[in-house]
């Protein structure tokens, strides 16, 4: 637990997330940084029933949620009796509201685990996002609730939390407590049967552990911290919709959970980074970005399922074996055929999107600014280049990427000390 | 009286549609262990081709075409999708479908808009087929019965009565074994998944034009087609069939009273305290979580399921 590398390792971290708001001043980065803090603990929390314990959940949002609607609701509540360090105890609040639901809902859903779980858990989520929606004084409706989080007069320490870039301290705080704290979860006797349940649970009862109670034990404490994820979000936008205890939101914690990596714990941390900052830095650029991140899932799912951190542990192991070097020239080769194959697929998707949001655009002769480009979108021509493009980058990238694996599967083999 | 009748005729042309696509859910899960996360895609795409193609040639050449096009595209997603995640476990499986019905969405999206098309009933079946009490049960309802029914016979009669349905039961508990009598195991599983999908997409063809075809079909669908398959125990066909019916019964029961839930509790003589926001909630407005709260009651009473063979 407390070896030397690794206490560097988290000061590192540490230190970084202080002191990025320093280099990036602006709003829009600083909101952004805000956004990947809460989802780092939402993603973690959702990581300890699916790379832990092996559980698939599709409604890890519930607990979320009713964590951000419990600390909106005690922030509204305190007013102005309360004061900042009240409210910087507030995702507390909240991660007790997401413990007590895990203590309700985690009764009926870890009955069963593997797929069983997967279809209950949906049910659950559905049941709950309905019910918010019944309800109006409790979950506001369509609108939602929203609160003030500067209450009362005086500061803590000089903290009012009124700016956002206090906020971003306060978020990089409960991150930084939430994340050591789900670590040192892993090493204790319940993560590891958490782990043995996962991996196999006839030999866990054998052994006489009851599996059900671990993955119980396991749900609560995950929707603890999802709960602390949303008291932050509470905090941190002042309004709570019911959307964020829906499917959708389920859904994204989901994919950033299983793209970052579910069989390490720092997986999640990428995952919520990556897929945050696309969705804020694509998503600004495309309307598309919904398509691009489900096909790029898709891809994970076929050719990386470990996510972004086994390919990266892979590529650590050849380092330490001294191979990198190897492989190097055979992923500069491959990059450019996959380059070109995403030119021409990106500018077929593009292209139809404009195509079907400007109307009359077919009709006349009138050029759509696509990507930059002005384009003739009504004649043939754009169109042929694209997809031209596009197949000469899937024949490329046959050819190349063949080669490429043909050396891959090679330098696996020295690896593993097949061959020299 | 005339309520109830009405409701059940309802109840039971909702349920066998639901049961067009648990029925493929449940083959497809008790033969290949995989849950089809997409499985109301493949009926929202249904929809969506029939939508297309009845505004081509009409009505009745996409009732053939859209189902088998469905199908089509299920068959090469199990080939070259499915097969590929398989080796990486069920999990991998699970969160294929779950990005396919992501991508589906999308897709749709992107080709039909976000807002609903206007897939009509055809003329010919536009009218009263007969009149009971004072309502009129429409033409169409009558021809989704059909079509569901005879649908269902087929199905029965292909698993049963046929080789290829024989070898499908066989592979579905030992695949192993058909394979080594020489059957193409792989190529029996694209088989089912593709008719899976064929049958969800005939499902989409009917229920498109008699619901709304819009790109939130599926996952308003999808969800309630899992909790018919909890409902009914996992894997088997029979108890699907009875949730169907079941939660189609609920549904258009429950949308169609407007007793309070203080009116109900009053029958058991609980009085609820008034001006509480429980009490002042009608049936018609608990109906869309009706559906999970039954899930709920089975899971803690009968895990199993109605029907279910084992517990998993």
């Amino acid at each position: 637990m407390f070896r030397r590398g690794r206490l560097l390792l988290w000061g590192a971290c540490l230190a970084l997330a202080v002191a990025l708001p320093l280099v990036f001043k602006s709003g829009f980065m600083l909101s952004l940084l805000c956004q990947i803090g809460i989802m780092v603990v939402f993603a973690l929390s959702y990581n300890m029933l699916l790379g832990q314990t092996g559980l698939l959940s599709f409604g890890h949002a519930v607990y979320f949620g009713i964590g951000a609607f419990i600390s909106m609701h005690t922030l509204n509540m305190i007013g102005k009796d309360g004061g900042p360090l009240v409210v910087a105890l507030l995702p507390l609040v909240g991660g007790l509201a997401g413990l007590l639901a895990g203590v309700v809902l985690g009764w009926v859903t870890t009955k069963k685990a593997g797929t069983t779980f997967a279809m209950i858990s949906l049910g659950i989520g559905e049941l709950v996002a309905a019910c918010a929606l019944m309800f109006p004084g409790l979950f506001g409706g369509e609108g939602g609730i929203s609160g003030n989080r500067v209450v009362g007069t005086g500061s803590l320490l000089g903290f009012t939390w009124g700016p956002q870039v206090e906020m971003y301290g306060l978020i990089v705080a409960w991150a930084f407590v939430a994340t050591v704290a789900m670590f040192a979860l892993t090493q204790t006797p319940l993560g590891r049967m958490a782990n043995a349940v996962r991996d196999n649970p006839e030999r866990a009862e054998f052994v006489g552990y009851d599996t059900q109670r671990v993955r119980y034990l396991m749900l609560i404490l995950s929707g603890l911290f999802a709960g602390v994820a949303g008291g932050l979000t509470a905090l941190n936008y002042e309004i709570v919709t019911a959307e964020t205890l829906n499917a959708h939101t389920s859904g994204v914690v989901l994919l950033m959970t299983f793209v970052g990596g579910i069989g390490f714990f720092y997986g999640p941390i990428i995952g919520a980074i990556l897929v945050t900052v696309m969705q804020i830095v694509i998503g600004g650029m495309t309307q598309a970005w919904l398509l691009y991140f489900g096909l790029f899932f898709l891809f994970m799912v076929l050719m990386a399922p470990g996510g972004i951190a086994s390919v990266i542990a892979m590529q650590r192991n050849l380092w330490q074996a001294g191979l990198f070097r190897r492989m190097v020239p055979h992923y500069l080769a491959v990059a450019l055929p996959i380059l070109v194959l995403l030119a021409g697929l990106v500018g077929l998707i593009e292209m139809t999107y404009a195509l079907l949001a400007g109307e009359g655009v077919g009709a006349g002769d009138t050029a759509t600014k696509v990507m930059g480009m002005q384009l003739q979108l009504a004649s043939m021509e754009p169109w042929a280049i694209a997809l031209a493009i596009t197949v000469a980058g899937v024949a490329l990238t046959r050819w190349i990427g063949g080669r490429t694996r043909a050396a891959w599967n090679e330098t696996l083999a020295t690896l593993h000390g097949d061959r020299t | 009286m005339e309520f109830v009748v009405i409701s059940l005729l309802n109840g039971i042309t909702y349920g066998l549609l639901l049961f067009m696509l648990s029925s493929g859910l449940t083959l497809i899960f008790s033969m290949m262990g995989i849950l089809n996360f997409a499985h109301a895609s493949f009926y929202m795409l249904g929809a969506y081709f029939a939508y297309q193609i009845s505004a081509w040639l009409g009505f009745w050449p996409g009732l053939l075409v859209a189902p088998l096009l469905v199908g089509a595209v299920g068959a090469a997603v199990e080939r070259y999708g499915l097969r590929r995640a398989h080796r990486f476990g069920h999990v991998a499986e699970l969160l294929f479908t779950f990005g396919l019905a992501f991508l589906v969405e999308e897709v749709v999206h992107l080709v039909w808009g976000t807002s609903s098309v206007d897939y009509k009933i055809p003329a010919e079946l536009d009218g009263t087929l007969f009149t009971l009490f004072s309502t009129d049960f429409p033409i169409y309802k009558g021809f989704m019965m059909l079509i569901s029914v005879g649908m269902l016979v087929a199905l029965y009669a292909l698993l049963t009565r046929t080789r290829i349905g024989l070898i499908i039961q066989a592979a579905l508990t030992k695949p192993d074994m058909v394979e080594a009598l020489g059957h193409n195991v792989p190529r029996i599983f694209m088989l089912v998944f593709g008719g899976g999908t064929a049958l969800a997409g005939l499902a989409g063809v009917i229920g498109g034009n008699a619901f709304i075809t819009e790109p939130g079909m599926a996952a308003a669908v999808g969800s309630i087609v899992f909790v018919v398959v909890v409902v009914g125990g996992l894997g088997s066909l029979g108890g699907a069939f009875v949730a169907s019916l079941l939660i189609g019964c609920i549904q258009t029961f429950s949308i169609g009273l407007t007793i309070s839930v203080t009116d109900v509790f009053a029958l058991i003589g609980v009085t609820l305290p008034a001006g509480s926001q429980v009490a002042r909630l009608t049936i018609t407005q608990l109906a869309p979580v009706l559906p999970y709260i039954l899930m709920v009651a089975i899971l803690i009473f009968r895990p199993r399921g109605l029907m279910g063979a084992r517990e998993s």
